[in-house]
């Protein structure tokens, strides 16, 4: 059987749900008979170099680098799947969403409480920066997404079975504990 | 056998069941051991019916079924594909159109919404996110109102007032712009027990109880391991 | 803030009486233009409930304000036909000269500007309420005139700009420059009605019994919209044991394009009335009340001359009409603005003092209504028309319509049509007839019964030469979708209030029309039930993506879908809170399929460039797109 290739990565997110998806112990010496990682944080490989099966995201968008990473990965994945609350409804970043963006960024660079030196109050807006949106958001609002995996981090069995599911091409296991939003 | 005298006889989902004479079809249903969602409905006060989510189908018409009293013979479709779905989207539109972050909330594990999104088994919402912008009010000196997870069931509006009747909580405003308070003046003075009431009450977590939260390690909360209703279908 | 001794007076007037705050919180909003939130206090002492309590109701009303307002209070009539007789400009002029945007207040405090939905002048618009004045076919150089005389200070009566409207409208208690457009009369408004000569001469005669089966015989169905047989409805009310029992005329019209009650209240007060007597009398009621819509205050004052009137002839009191033990009498509750109060049990409510929030049935009013009594709420035309059948008899008014729907219908037609106003037509009239006698030409669509009605296609009217207007009342809406659901729609069924909009070819319908509708249902939701709360602003967001051009054939399945949840609502308005756009699916579904990209399988509807807009702005940089 061919190896699958998976890619994974992280948008406005903790890395806690790749965090997750190494908590699947020593069931990942038997994810890496099944595939092979492409573009991923776990191999550090930047570009994707070949066409990949099962494109995994964490985090949802909150800046245009982010959205384009993930239309990046749209382009050369065949399945998306949205990992984690993050990614699936903006989770903790979604709690500036209603507030207006020049409110946050003065909150964040000015305004606030811990901001300390910023005498010329300056707020970042070096060309390479990525720009921040007007509102953090879910990634099935921005491309389409086939699969969602919800968890804050989502329970490292939720992921194995769902992993093994689509690797396998067999139906998907979802006893009620794995399946929670905290 | 029990007796079945002050009984009548219905059909739920094509089974035969007695039901008890003036009983609700919410109550009859619970007390045969089958659970049909509520979420404004609570025991002990009259039913609101401003979640529709207990909706079933009588004649091909839906009712809400903590307001709608058994009458012999009905017969009620329930926990049918199309009824099942209808909750779930209650229970979707509910989530988008709040802010109802489960990490960071102090009801997690315990809310009866996030309970029977894990029942229905959403992954996610089929509406699209409106992240409306609304406000945590932590005036009052023992209970802070978290209006993001608000979902307007009531319940705080009919079961916390004083010994006058007066209401702790009210309504205010309309439509889109509707949302449950706590009144400024008499709030000010809510004892301890009826503050804790409250948050029992609540379904979400929109009304708390000051200085206390996230005291119960997951794993151990009530819909942890067993989904909500759980414990009606269960029963005998 | 009112001072407190102001509140005292006002509330001894109401006898500290909780279910009558809607009188109370009107009071002090007429008295200062507002209501603070010490007020609510003090009221709240006063009644024995919380401020809470008290701002649950004040907050549920467009009219009452819980911020201070302008010494002038314009409200706008935005309702659809309002936008197509140039409101933009209207609204437009009265922000330049009054120098402040709607929803907002001037800043010397003068002018308080505010959107309202349809005020009931369908037929003479772009219309609008200032100080509880109607003033109807404004433009842009009225407007102008009209800001010039409030900054010179005259009082609202004196702003009148032209001569007052026909009939009554020119009553001296009336004073409004609103016109009747009377275009077509059959039996309710034909000139030969003689006030209470049913009551005066006949009445005696009768037994209640003998009221309700004439009643009965005549089919009559009740004309505000849900067409109850109105022999049964009295009759239920009769059967159920009461201290009392409430017999409560439904004057809050409010569906966007309905007029007709303004004109019989205006023109027919008296045939009204008598109709509530003769129906407390076949009912066995004492209590009357009569449920105003705020945007008809500036009749207030002659209505209850009126009933003045009625009461030194011994029309109301006791003993009337010399019939012994026959005590009844008669009173006006003013509404605040919620068109959802016109649902018979949110009126109730309302009519206690309380947020308009529909109940849960049963039990049904009849059993259970206002304060616990039974109640019988009967709109407007249903007891005018039931006079009319008295007087007459059934047998005569079976004479009228067709054979399953007798009588006739008021309506109340407006839009692109060269002779807006009042219709009365029998039952069996075609819509090409009704076209016809209201001179409406290259018509594109017909809006019939409101919003929450259904929108029908000029292909549609050529396709049914031989329908009928409607055979019988449905209850609105809802039943009419579940009917396209099921394909089984008979064009010969068309249900309607009475409300008949029409729209030519230069309409967008999509744009213009069914958004005006959506945001109609949004503003005017109640907001208790989590379906109507919240499933039209979704419904309505998913169509402006598809305007936008970011819309794919799924988002036509999905509005489809979603819609069918509102179904579960508790009342008909948030029931049909979908109809405008399902209704457009199914009569128009080719202006949906050209809006939408045929080739594309999904669309977010997501814009970089436009998410990145206000940051960018904001920290003066143009964003950089790298495309991976």
């Amino acid at each position: 059987m061919n190896k699958k290739i998976l890619a994974t990565t992280s948008l406005a997110g903790c890395f806690g749900c790749h965090m997750s998806i190494l908590d699947i112990d020593e069931r990942i010496l038997d994810l890496i008979e099944l595939v092979e990682f492409n573009k991923s944080p776990i191999d550090d490989i930047k570009k994707f170099t070949k066409p990949v099966d099962i494109g995994i995201i964490e985090g949802g968008c909150c800046n245009s680098e982010n959205v384009e990473i993930l239309k990046y990965f749209r382009e050369n994945c065949k399945i998306l799947v949205s990992l984690g609350e993050c990614a699936i409804m903006d989770g903790l970043p979604a709690m500036r969403n209603g507030i207006p963006i020049e409110e946050c960024l003065r909150e964040a660079y000015i305004d606030g409480p811990t901001v300390q030196e910023n005498h010329e109050h300056i707020i970042p807006n070096d060309e390479e920066l990525p720009v921040i949106l007007d509102q953090v958001y879910p990634c099935h609002e921005i491309v389409k997404i086939d699969y969602f995996l919800p968890g804050c981090a989502p329970r490292a069995d939720l992921i194995w079975n769902a992993l093994y599911a689509l690797i396998t091409d067999s139906p998907m296991e979802m006893p009620y504990e794995v399946v929670k939003f905290d | 056998m029990e007796n079945l005298e002050n009984k009548i006889k219905i059909n739920l989902d094509g089974k035969i069941i007695y039901a008890r004479k003036g009983s609700t079809i919410v109550e009859a249903a619970r007390e045969n051991g089958i659970y049909i969602p509520t979420f404004c409905h609570f025991e002990g006060t009259d039913p609101k019916a401003c979640c529709r989510i207990c909706s079933v189908k009588i004649n091909n018409r839906l009712m809400t079924s903590c307001t709608t009293p058994v009458t012999a013979g009905m017969e009620i479709e329930s926990n049918t594909e199309e009824l099942k779905d209808f909750r779930k989207s209650i229970v979707e539109l509910l989530f988008v159109s709040g802010n109802h972050f489960c990490p960071t909330c102090e009801k997690s594990g315990n809310c009866e919404l996030q309970a029977l999104a894990y029942r229905f088994k959403m992954l996610v919402p089929r509406f699209p996110f409106s992240f409306p912008r609304k406000e945590a009010d932590a005036s009052n000196p023992k209970i802070i109102k978290e209006q993001n997870r608000c979902i307007a069931c009531k319940r705080c509006i009919k079961t916390i007032h004083d010994e006058q009747g007066r209401h702790y909580f009210a309504y205010k405003n309309r439509g889109q712009h509707l949302e449950v308070v706590l009144d400024p003046v008499l709030g000010a003075s809510i004892s301890d027990a009826l503050a804790k009431r409250a948050m029992e009450n609540c379904p979400v977590g929109s009304i708390l109880y000051k200085g206390k939260g996230f005291d119960q390690p997951i794993g151990t909360r009530k819909y942890d391991k067993q989904p909500i209703g759980s414990e009606i279908e269960n029963q005998s | 803030m009112a001072e407190k001794s102001k509140i005292n007076q006002i509330l001894s007037k109401f006898e500290n009486d909780e279910t009558r705050l809607m009188d109370i919180l009107l009071s002090i909003n007429v008295m200062q233009g507002y209501i603070s939130q010490k007020d609510m206090q003090d009221i709240s002492v006063l009644l024995g409930i919380s401020m809470a309590q008290v701002q649950e109701t004040a907050t549920f009303y467009h009219f009452i304000s819980t911020t201070p307002r302008g010494k002038y209070n314009i409200y706008l009539d935005n309702s659809i036909t309002a936008v197509m007789k140039g409101r933009a400009e209207v609204k437009e002029a009265f922000e330049q000269f009054c120098g402040t945007t709607f929803g907002k207040v001037s800043e010397e405090g003068m002018f308080g500007l505010y959107d309202t939905s349809c005020i009931g002048m369908n037929d003479q618009e772009p219309a609008a309420i200032i100080n509880d004045k109607v003033f109807t076919n404004l433009t842009p150089y009225r407007v102008k005139h009209l800001v010039e005389d409030m900054r010179a200070g005259k009082s609202p009566n004196d702003l009148m700009y032209e001569d007052y409207g026909n009939g009554n409208n020119a009553d001296p208690d009336v004073k409004a420059m609103v016109n009747n457009h009377i275009r077509k009369k059959s039996i309710i408004l034909k000139d030969d009605y003689q006030p209470f000569s049913f009551l005066k001469t006949k009445l005696k005669e009768y037994t209640p019994e003998r009221v309700v089966k004439e009643i009965e015989a005549s089919n009559l169905r009740g004309r505000g919209g849900a067409g109850f047989p109105t022999g049964l409805k009295w009759r239920f009310g009769r059967r159920t044991d009461g201290k009392h029992r409430v017999i409560i005329c439904n004057a809050d019209e409010g569906e966007p394009g309905t007029f007709k009650d303004r004109v019989l209240l205006t023109e027919y007060p008296e045939l009204i009335f008598e109709g509530m007597v003769v129906a407390a009398f076949a009912t066995g009621s004492d209590i009357g009340l009569l449920y105003l819509r705020y945007e008809y205050k500036y009749l207030l004052r002659f209505l209850n001359r009126k009933l003045a009137e009625m009461r030194k002839k011994h029309f109301l009191g006791k003993d009337i009409a010399g019939i012994g033990d026959f005590d009844f009498d008669i009173r006006i509750q003013l509404g605040a603005g919620a068109y959802i109060c016109g649902e018979e049990s949110a009126l109730i409510e309302s009519l206690e003092g309380k947020r308009g929030e529909p109940r849960d049935k049963p039990p049904f009013p009849v059993e259970k209504g206002y304060l616990g009594y039974p109640t019988i709420v009967n709109n407007v035309e249903t007891l005018a028309t039931a006079v009319k059948i008295l007087h007459h008899g059934a047998e005569w008014y079976a004479g009228f319509g067709t054979k399953d729907s007798l009588g006739t219908k008021l309506l109340s037609i407006s839009g692109d049509c060269r002779y807006p106003g009042i219709y009365e037509v029998e039952w069996g009239t075609t819509i090409r007839e009704i076209l016809a006698m209201s001179g409406a030409a290259d018509v594109q669509a017909i809006q019939v019964g409101g919003p929450s009605g259904m929108i029908i296609g000029m292909k549609d009217i050529n396709n049914m030469d031989n329908s009928k207007l409607m055979k019988w009342y449905k209850p609105s809406g809802m039943m009419i979708a579940e009917k396209f659901f099921n394909r089984k729609l008979s064009y010969s069924d068309l249900p309607t209030g009475g409300s008949i909009m029409i729209f030519n070819n230069s309409r967008d319908l999509l744009g213009e029309v069914v958004m005006n509708f959506m945001d109609f249902f949004i503003e005017e939701s109640c907001g208790s039930c989590s379906t109507c709360r919240n499933m039209p602003l979704i419904m309505k967001n998913k169509l402006q993506k598809i305007l936008d051009g970011n819309g794919v054939s799924q988002d036509i399945y999905d509005l489809l879908n979603w819609g069918k949840v509102l179904k579960a609502s508790r009342c008909g308005l948030g029931q049909t809170a979908g109809n405008p756009i399902l209704s457009s699916i199914f009569h128009f579904r080719h202006l949906y399929e050209q809006r939408i990209q045929s080739l594309t399988q999904f669309d977010s509807g997501f814009d970089l460039e436009k998410a990145t807009e206000r940051a960018g702005k904001f920290v003066h940089k143009k964003p950089v797109f790298h495309h991976f």
